[in-house]
Parts: C-alpha cells; sequence; structure tokens
C-alpha cells in the first residue's frame, strides 16, 4: 500500500522515484566508462530506448552472406588470373571454391527471409535504389557464371564456354564483393551508414585476402606465388580502409572498437595480418605453413565481416549513436545560419 | 515522365510527389497532424488502430516507463503514445500540486501519439527489393503483405525505427494510414477515435496551414516550448506525411532530431563500391602481372 496522496495543501508522503528525470532517460545501461567522447548532458533519449528498429538480420546468415559473397567473387578473379598465367590446379580450386560459398551464401540469404518460399520475389521488380534488389539481379548473373566455370573446368567439356564463363565471373566477382558493403550502408544504422565511403574497401580487402587464403590452402606450392602476394595486397587494403573509417568517422565508428564488435575486429586484424605474414615469409616454401597461412586468413576475413556486422547492430541499439551526431548536425547548421 | 529525368528524386523538397509517382490525377497528398499539446495519453488511437486493422496482440508488459507500456512502433503497433513526466511547467499551466519559484506549477506529464511518418523520401520504400512497398494515389507508404518476402531491409532503413517484422509471420507491417478507409472517403481509424483532435487528419497543405497558426497561439500563451517536427519540407526526408507538435526535443519523445533519408547518400556509395571494386580488380591483375606465367616467374 502507497502511504501518499495529493490534497489540496499539496503533495504527501512523496515515494522516492518521483523527482526522476523520467524524459532524460532512466535505463542507461553501461554508460559508465563510455562517456570519454560525448558529455552526458548532451544526450537525451525516451527511457534509454532505441530511436531505430534494429536490423532483424541473423548474423549466421547475413554476415556469413557477406563473407562468402566476398570469398567467391574475389575468388572468381583470382581463378581467372590463375587461369590466364598457367596455374590449373589454382584456378581449378578456386573455381570450385567460389562455387560453394556462392551456393552457401544464396542457402544463406534465402533462409534470413521471413518468408523464404518468396525469395523468387527479389527478381520481381529492378530497382537501383535498392542495393538488396541490385545484388539479387547480380547474383541472378553471377551465379551461373560461377557455376559454369567450375563445372566446365572439371569437366573439361566447352572449354571456349567455360573461358567466357570464367572471365564473366572475374568481371562480376569484384562487383558481388561489394555491393554488400553498401547492402549494409543503405541503412539508417549509424555504424554502418558514416561509414559508406570506407565499407566498400574494408570489404574488398577482406574478400581479397579471404580468398587468397583459399587459394593457398587449396594450390600447389608451385602455383602460390600470386596468392601470397594478393594476401598480403587484401590485407593491408582492409587493415588501412577500417582505420580510415574509424578516423574520418569518429565518435559513431566508437561499436568498431568495443564490446563484441571490437573483440571480433581485433581478431579478424589479428588473424589476417599474421596469415598475411605467414604467408609471404613462409608459404612459398612449406606447404603446412601455406596451409595454416590460408586458414588464419579466411577466419580473419570471417571475423572481421562479423565484427563488421556487430558494429552496426551495437550502433542501432544505443541511441546515442542516432542522438548525439543529429544534434551535432543542428548545431552546426544553427551556427552557421549565426554567422552567415 | 519525362519531367523525372535529370532530377534528384533521392532528396529535397519534392511537392508533387504522387504525381512523381506515377498518378496523373491523385487527389491531394494526405496526413497526420499530431498536436501533443492536447494528447491525454488515453490510447483510444492505439486500440482504433489494433481494432481496425486486425493487429494482433503483441504481448502485455509492465514497463515502469510513466503509464507507457506500449514502449514503442514496431509491426503489432502502428500508432504509439509516448509519456514523459518532467519537473517543469508548460507556461502558465496550473496542476495544483506544487509551485516553483516563479509562481508556475513545476511538472508536466508530455504525451504524444507517434505513427509512420509516411515521408515524401521513404527509405523503406527505396531499399524494399520486392516493390512490395510502394507509395499510394494519397502519397501515403503503404506495404503489401501478399508480396513481401519478409527480407527485413525496410526496417533498419527507416530513421524513425517505425518498420519491423511480425514475429511468427516473418513480413514487415507498418501503419498504413488506414489506405481501405481512405480509399472510402473515411479518415483514419486512430483520428476518428481521438477524443481531443490531437491526431488531425486531412490534406497535408491545410495541416500545415492549421499547425502553423497553432505554433503560434502557444507562443502567444507563453509556452515557448511548443515547436513543429516534420513539417518542413526542406529536411532530410523530404518532409513528413504524418508531422507534429511538440513540447520538448524531439529525442524527449523517442524521435530522431535530424533524420536524413539514408538513400540520400545512395549515388555516393554506389560510387565508392565501384571504386572499391576496380581496385580489387586492378590490384589483382598486377599482382598477376608481377608473378607472371608459372614456371618463368616466382
Amino acid at each position: 500500500m502507497s502511504s501518499s496522496g495529493v490534497g489540496k495543501d499539496g503533495l504527501r508522503g512523496e515515494r522516492p522515484g518521483r523527482e526522476a528525470q523520467i524524459g532524460r532517460g532512466v535505463r542507461r545501461r553501461g554508460r559508465r566508462g563510455e562517456r570519454a567522447m560525448v558529455p552526458d548532458a548532451e544526450f537525451t533519449s525516451y527511457y534509454g530506448k532505441p530511436i531505430l528498429n534494429p536490423p532483424v538480420w541473423k548474423a549466421a546468415d547475413v554476415a556469413a552472406y557477406f563473407f562468402l559473397g566476398g570469398l567467391a567473387g574475389a575468388g572468381s578473379v583470382l581463378a581467372a588470373g590463375a587461369q590466364l598465367t598457367g596455374r590449373p590446379a589454382a584456378a581449378r580450386a578456386l573455381k570450385a571454391s567460389s562455387l560453394a560459398a556462392i551456393l552457401g551464401s544464396t542457402a544463406a540469404l534465402i533462409h534470413d527471409l521471413g518468408r523464404p518460399k518468396r525469395f523468387l520475389n527479389m527478381l520481381r521488380v529492378m530497382k537501383p535504389t535498392s542495393p538488396m534488389s541490385m545484388g539479387s539481379w547480380l547474383l541472378a548473373a553471377y551465379g551461373p557464371a560461377v557455376g559454369g566455370a567450375a563445372a566446365l573446368d572439371a569437366t573439361g567439356l566447352f572449354p571456349r564456354l567455360g573461358g567466357a564463363a570464367t572471365a564473366t565471373a572475374a568481371v562480376l566477382g569484384p562487383a558481388v564483393t561489394t555491393y554488400t558493403a553498401v547492402l549494409a550502408a543503405d541503412t539508417a544504422v549509424p555504424a554502418w551508414h558514416e561509414g559508406h565511403r570506407e565499407l566498400p574497401f574494408v570489404f574488398a580487402g577482406s574478400a581479397t585476402a579471404a580468398a587468397a587464403g583459399m587459394g593457398l590452402v587449396a594450390s600447389p606450392l608451385r602455383e602460390n606465388g600470386p596468392m601470397r602476394s594478393a594476401a598480403v595486397f587484401g590485407t593491408v587494403l582492409e587493415a588501412a580502409a577500417a582505420r580510415t573509417l574509424r578516423v574520418r568517422v569518429g565518435f559513431v565508428a566508437e561499436p568498431y572498437r568495443k564490446g563484441k564488435a571490437g573483440r571480433l575486429m581485433r581478431a579478424g586484424a589479428v588473424l589476417s595480418a599474421a596469415g598475411a605474414g605467414g604467408a609471404a615469409l613462409f608459404g612459398g616454401r612449406d606447404r603446412a605453413a601455406a596451409v595454416l597461412s590460408g586458414t588464419a586468413l579466411l577466419a580473419g576475413s570471417a571475423f572481421t565481416r562479423f565484427g563488421v556486422f556487430h558494429a552496426g547492430m551495437q550502433s542501432a541499439r544505443d541511441p546515442k549513436y542516432t542522438v548525439v551526431p543529429q544534434r551535432e548536425r543542428l548545431a552546426a547548421r544553427a551556427d552557421a545560419e549565426q554567422s552567415g | 515522365m519525362g519531367s523525372l529525368i535529370g532530377r534528384n528524386l533521392l532528396a529535397g523538397a519534392e511537392p508533387e510527389v504522387t504525381a512523381d509517382a506515377g498518378y496523373p490525377d491523385a487527389p491531394p497528398r494526405m496526413g497526420f497532424f499530431t498536436d501533443t499539446s492536447v494528447c491525454i495519453g488515453c490510447k483510444a488511437c492505439e486500440v482504433a488502430c489494433k481494432e481496425w486493422n486486425a493487429v494482433p496482440e503483441d504481448g502485455l508488459e509492465f514497463t515502469g516507463m510513466s503509464y507507457d507500456n506500449t514502449q514503442g512502433l514496431g509491426a503489432d503497433t502502428w500508432r504509439h503514445v509516448a509519456f514523459i513526466e518532467q519537473d517543469k511547467p508548460i507556461g502558465q499551466s496550473e496542476t495544483g500540486v506544487a509551485r516553483g519559484p516563479n509562481g508556475a506549477a513545476d511538472m508536466r506529464w508530455l504525451m504524444a501519439s507517434d505513427v509512420c511518418k509516411h515521408c515524401t523520401h521513404a527509405a523503406c520504400l527505396d531499399v524494399c527489393p520486392t516493390g512490395s512497398l510502394f507509395r499510394t494515389e494519397f502519397g501515403t507508404v503503404v506495404v503489401q503483405e501478399d508480396i513481401c518476402n519478409g527480407c527485413g531491409y525496410c526496417i533498419p532503413a527507416c530513421p524513425y525505427g517505425v518498420i519491423d517484422q511480425r514475429k511468427g509471420d516473418g513480413r514487415a507491417w507498418k501503419c498504413t494510414l488506414c489506405y481501405d478507409r481512405l480509399g472510402a472517403g473515411q479518415e483514419p481509424a486512430c483520428a476518428k477515435a481521438c477524443p481531443t483532435d490531437s491526431i488531425q487528419f486531412g490534406p497535408l497543405d491545410e495541416l500545415r496551414e492549421r499547425a502553423a497558426m497553432r505554433v503560434d497561439q502557444l507562443h502567444d500563451l507563453g509556452v515557448d516550448d511548443a515547436r513543429l517536427y516534420g513539417h518542413d519540407p526542406d529536411d532530410g526526408v523530404g518532409g513528413d506525411g504524418a508531422f507534429f507538435l511538440l513540447l520538448d526535443e524531439p529525442e524527449v519523445y523517442g524521435l530522431p532530431p535530424d533524420p536524413v533519408v539514408t538513400t540520400r547518400e545512395l549515388p555516393s556509395m554506389w560510387a565508392h563500391a565501384g571504386v572499391a571494386a576496380a581496385t580489387l580488380l586492378g590490384g589483382l591483375a598486377a599482382v598477376f602481372a608481377v608473378h607472371g606465367r608459372s614456371g618463368g616467374g616466382r
């Protein structure tokens, strides 16, 4: 029973929570230690609730799709290069891995749908404003090319058609690896949207490293020279782009360093660097070292994609990443109007 | 349709949004003006919406967030009344509870009925890969549930956190601005049920005029906090089809202070992805060029 009441002379026995500044947000979980970049007074929320509805995408589907799509796309480029430069074993292995990866990634995409039986509705329209629509059409063209390249190489049938399929897959492959960055960035999710300039380069680098890793695992020592260089190229591109993102985006890029996303991103960077270093130093001499380096590169790329995925989720769940930058934008505009 | 060519339809003011969507003789654009200064928090709008649209029950939870146990918009909540208790006065209002140093009552209870904004530049519609989301002849944005395949892209695209995926159903759902009632010449269920006319339905142009007058009136009464939200056709989403009169900053009500449609940056995103793809292709071509033919190089 409450002992408080309201009479003509005012309030009696008021309850302790009455003075709570509720509009300022009462459930600020884990805000202690998070105040490095933003003063608390700048930020108000509705009971600490997120402004956005966070994505309903599942990490096991969509982050895996980012990884597998990249592995497939960059793998197609490496396969074509290997074929052109007389490295048939590497080419055959990478064509097979690209086919497996794109099948896996398509399965993940369909599995993530709320209504998987309606997946063909993805090809109902063609909309340049929807990266998912463009991606669906891209996969519809790329998938058969990869399948043809792998099947014709394995069977040795129609070599010319196989060459055309290999070339088509190599041209479409880079688009398959980088469009997924637009897919993530074309949302209101702060950590993804604000990173829209760098994310395609992070994805391109990560995909190259993964495909090079697959090449190191699957091809003989005498053919893996380009894979070792590609591993270094991909890892450096990924690390440089991720660093540029964090520096340029600033506060909203905080989730890439924090919590689960931060741990995944760091693990990804360490594994990729170790894999690239191992590949460059020992991958040409020792088969076991090549396999180990390749595995580290594959794992590093996967960790990075899951890290990017979770950074987006973390930034969508915390209203400060939505409110603070928008407040700053309004303040800057007001300043500009006053001075101008 | 020729008039669409060469114009930026991704952002900025777009007065003829229904004509641009392909309706030659469209009725005037319809919308909501929600005047939160007269909202009494009765939640009749929430109930009327659920009843009319047969929106399923989505759990009964005690939150402790003032009188708000609904918590926010989602697949099964298309109207949401926010409650905010504050220890400051509304103008010279008399609450009979306590007085602050300046003689005014020192508490106020803000209530606001939130809804889908039916943006001029709707990110949910832009990113929908199936064409399930579409612009109606009334300028509103509606999901076609027989087409939606539950890809979920519209959900993080919305800068307001309106649309969401219905659990156990898989598809995305949100306010339709009672498309069926509008077609029959009726006003939406929430506006019909609102006992104080906090929710006003009508042609958007008319609502904007009425809202401007109401803000002036409140300022004259000494309610300096009153401000419009989502009324400006030059804002980041090209203006909302459902806009508000608020008594505090938008984020206090759980609304973003300066929302921008994500697709405004889409040309830049595609350009960066293109350069990144070219970097990948060029970089690997260089790698193979350096290594040369097998046996010849390293």
